[in-house]
């Protein structure tokens, strides 16, 4: 017991230990990490991650041959046996592991890179929470959305707020429309590897349209 | 398993030379492949930059230039590029420029290294710096295809299935609702590490543990007088004959005939993906024209309709390689073209409802008269019943011949420059209308008024009522051979094109002494050629389209003297062939198609024989002068 206890602060204490780049870094040297998760609802509390995948890039490269694909066990017994998975059967859920054993993984996998996700409150929110649990101390971590990168320009702009008052529909942010602006070929979605790699090409889209490799983190991270 | 790397692996099994690969080796390419993105307008590489990747266009479209700044080649989805430097010395040879918002898969060396090892024809594909005609020709043997073409590329359609407590009722139930000769019958696993299981699309884990075809339910229900409640679990054998999807339609083949059955379920890995019928692929065997025809009727929108434009390009490719014969491949270019105007009807009759009044859809030009080629613009016309009325039917015809028109051009038919298109109101018109306009240009001609509609002096049905269409023809072939000032204008027309005197070394020689470097074999052979057929064939009153057929028509009378109708089909066939030959060379060579040939490309029996149908069509050009003058404007 007192040597797992002391692995876990390990690999956090690993994970801060790396750090993240500075705020004045150029996006375009910044290393990333697009990350997404199926959950089992909406509310960290309720509910919990179901699979996790991550892929590691930068916007010159998103290199597919270092993903990583979890699926994990929630701590409760699915008692909904409606909620349906794409790709993944409630057996392979039952037989799954802990998120616990993966999370040195994960970790890993995210040290010194900048997570890269569409819409930041689920996969923050959720992480964080897990982690909590799991190992008595939560993990704080700066994001990329880009979801709100796409809403800074189709919600806040002065564009979007004239579009509003005209009482046009406002554009939509989520994932595959947000691709579709870019040219970006569309993806069967609900899968958390694909859509990690969805938006790893979404941020290399929007990098090359409305920002430059030059841009410093600071400007798009939240 | 990586279902995570489908939408990858299943992008690039779509095309060459990819789609040749066994399952494992598309798994493990999906598996390394770096994505990046390139917005329109902006440099991939640069001359003599370093090259560690073969480059797979997912979306967006690029071009390559040649280091004087000229364009060498435009790439697009499933495109590869970087392959020859890879090869050479790993130096970028062509600069590459993203024009539009472009996705790139980068295959890295290592990964390209081992496909060219693990897959001959893989390597072979790489490896071949084209041009290379000759050895094309030579490889296109009949069987080689049946080795390589994999089997998923034939069964096309998702399988239907039940479970094995259905009942047979049920079962012929799902067959009649998918026109589906079989179900594939699934199960719950035996144990729960069941080595054939699979994951259903619900999550289940099934098993596949037979098949039912229409067979069993003649001879094993219907004949023993067994209830339609008999379950379907009770009928089928266990353990199905089956193949997986990359083995070779070869294999396939001597599977069914050695154990002799007609439907063979297809499987990746364990999961059904379709059932393979014997006529699947006798159809793709025998005639790759009509596995395409029947294709075409099975898309289910333009977007099917119009990704379906390279496998008419490979089919045209094959059918010259096989058939030394232009008739022979126009016809089935026609019937291709014919098959995708059907098809835009029926999605379009479906979206918009059944049409207000009857009407005919009408082709003109090369499709009506059979002889398509891979270039061609569409030059189509709408007939519709007399009782149209333009204020409440008007807006429907014209939304139907947009959808066909813009169809059309989805899938590789241009719009017509001269607008003979059904979107244009003059050519939406009910019969009588037609009537009116084929009695004016018949009555009352001048070459000027006819110079654009000679066009529709080829006409036939396409799709609707045919009755309108052959009325029109009628009135035609009863009407024309008694105008001889119709006639005159008409062969007046015939003879704005002429052909050149032949070639020369490396330039084409101009009656004039003028020299040029490429001609138009449509403009100056074919066209001028069944423009002078035409006129013979109004002159007799033929009701053939068809030019060869209108040839057969015309020496059936004594129009024209002696062998000089064999020799106009002689010339005919020669020139559209080598035209034919030469759109190939240009696919091949990885160029837009088009009509025009450069000499050099012509061997020395090719510009032998052109010569000798130049001068049959220049001799039949004076004759026709002669046989009808214009007569004096004074009556």
């Amino acid at each position: 017991m007192a040597r797992r206890e002391q692995a876990r602060d390990t690999a956090l204490e690993r994970y801060f230990d790396v750090g993240v780049p500075t705020p004045e870094t150029p996006i375009g040297d910044v290393p990333m990490l697009a990350m997404d998760m199926e959950t089992t609802g909406l509310d960290e509390q309720r509910h919990a991650i179901v699979s996790i995948g991550v892929v590691p890039f930068d916007l010159k490269r998103i290199r597919l041959a270092e993903r990583r694909y979890w699926v994990v066990r929630p701590p409760r017994p699915l008692n909904e046996r409606s909620i349906t998975f794409h790709h993944i059967t409630h057996s392979e859920i039952e037989q799954a592991p802990d998120l616990d054993d993966v999370l040195d993984e994960l970790l890993a996998a995210m040290a010194g890179r900048i997570v890269v996700v569409h819409y930041r409150h689920i996969e923050r929110t959720f992480l964080n929470a897990a982690v909590k649990a799991r190992r008595g101390e939560g993990i704080h971590f700066p994001v990329i959305d880009t979801m709100s990168l796409e809403a800074r320009l189709h919600r806040q702009s002065w564009w979007a707020r004239l579009r509003r008052w005209l009482g046009r529909p406002p554009a939509s942010i989520r994932l595959p429309d947000s691709r579709t602006r870019y040219g970006l070929p569309p993806y069967q979605a609900h899968h958390a590897l694909i859509d990690a790699l969805a938006t790893a090409e979404l941020l290399q889209a929007q990098i090359a349209h409305r920002y430059s490799p030059e841009t410093p983190l600071r400007e798009v991270w939240s | 398993m990586q279902v995570e790397l489908l939408e990858i692996r299943q992008h690039m099994a779509q095309f060459p030379p990819f789609e040749q690969l066994s399952d494992d080796l598309l798994d493990e390419l999906a598996g390394q492949v770096e994505v990046g993105y390139f917005q329109a307008e902006t440099d991939i590489y640069r001359h003599g930059d370093a090259v560690e990747y073969l480059h797979y266009i997912r979306s967006g479209a690029i071009d390559l230039y040649r280091r004087n700044g000229d364009l060498y080649n435009r790439l697009s989805e499933g495109d590869i590029f970087g392959q020859f430097d890879l090869l050479r010395d790993r130096r970028v040879r062509f600069p590459a420029r993203a024009i539009e918002d472009t996705l790139i898969y980068f295959i890295p060396l290592a990964a390209f290294q081992h496909l060219c090892e693990a897959d001959d024809n893989f390597a072979d594909f790489v490896e071949v710096e084209r041009p290379r005609l000759e050895s094309t020709v030579d490889q296109q043997r009949k069987g080689h295809e049946m080795l390589v073409t994999r089997v998923r590329k034939l069964a096309s359609r998702a399988p239907v299935m039940v479970e094995s407590d259905a009942t047979v009722q049920e079962a012929a139930q799902r067959m009649g609702e998918h026109s589906a000769s079989s179900v594939l019958v699934l199960a719950a696993p035996q144990t729960p590490d069941d080595s054939h299981a699979f994951t259903h699309e619900d999550g289940q884990l099934r098993r596949m543990v037979g098949i039912l075809t229409d067979h069993d339910l003649r001879n094993r229900v219907l004949a023993e007088g067994r209830p339609a409640s008999t379950t379907v679990g009770e009928l089928i054998d266990e353990r199905p004959i089956t193949i997986q999807s990359d083995e070779s339609v070869y294999e396939a083949m001597l599977r069914m005939l050695r154990n002799n059955i007609h439907h063979l379920p297809v499987l990746y890995r364990r999961r059904p993906v379709g059932v393979l019928h014997l006529s699947d692929i006798v159809r793709y065997e025998t005639n790759s024209s009509l596995y395409l025809v029947d294709n075409i009727f099975r898309q289910p929108n333009v977007e099917g309709l119009a990704a379906m434009k390279s496998d008419v390009r490979a089919a045209f490719v094959r059918m010259v390689n096989e058939d030394d014969n232009s008739q022979m491949v126009s016809s089935s270019l026609s019937s291709i073209g014919r098959a995708f105007t059907r098809r835009l009807l029926e999605l379009a009759e479906e979206e918009l409802g059944s049409p207000p009044v009857p009407y005919c859809f009408m082709a003109l030009g090369s499709m009506a008269r059979n002889e398509q080629s891979i270039v061609t613009d569409q030059d189509n016309a709408l007939v519709l019943d007399d009782s149209f009325d333009p204020e409440q039917h008007d807006a429907y015809f014209l939304t139907l011949a947009q959808r066909v028109s813009d169809g059309l051009a989805a899938c590789g038919y241009s719009y017509c420059k001269g607008d003979v298109m059904a979107t244009n109101s003059r050519w939406r018109q009910p019969l009588h209308v037609w009537q009116q306009y084929f009695r004016d240009w018949i009555d009352d001609p001048s070459p000027e008024r006819l110079l654009h509609s000679s066009i529709f002096f080829d006409l036939d049905s396409v799709y609707g009522d045919e009755a309108f269409v052959e009325s029109l023809q009628d009135l035609v072939a009863g009407r024309a051979s008694q105008r001889p000032r119709f006639l005159a204008a008409m062969a007046r027309n015939a003879l704005n094109r002429t052909p050149p005197l032949g070639f020369f070394r490396t330039f084409v020689m101009e009656k004039d002494g003028e020299q040029n470097n490429t001609i138009n074999l449509k403009r100056r052979g074919t066209a001028p050629l069944i423009d002078l057929i035409r006129v013979h064939a109004l002159a007799c009153g033929s009701r053939a389209q068809n030019s060869f057929d209108r040839l057969e028509d015309i020496n059936k009378t004594r129009l024209l003297a002696g062998h000089s109708g064999e020799r106009i089909r002689y010339a005919l066939e020669f020139i559209a062939m080598v035209r034919i030959r030469h759109q190939v060379i240009d696919i091949q060579e990885e160029r837009e198609p088009d009509n025009n040939i450069e000499p050099e490309n012509v061997s020395d029996n090719e510009r032998h024989n052109l010569k000798d149908a130049f001068q049959v069509l220049s001799n039949a050009q004076k004759f026709l002068k002669f046989r009808y003058p214009m007569p004096s404007q004074k009556r």
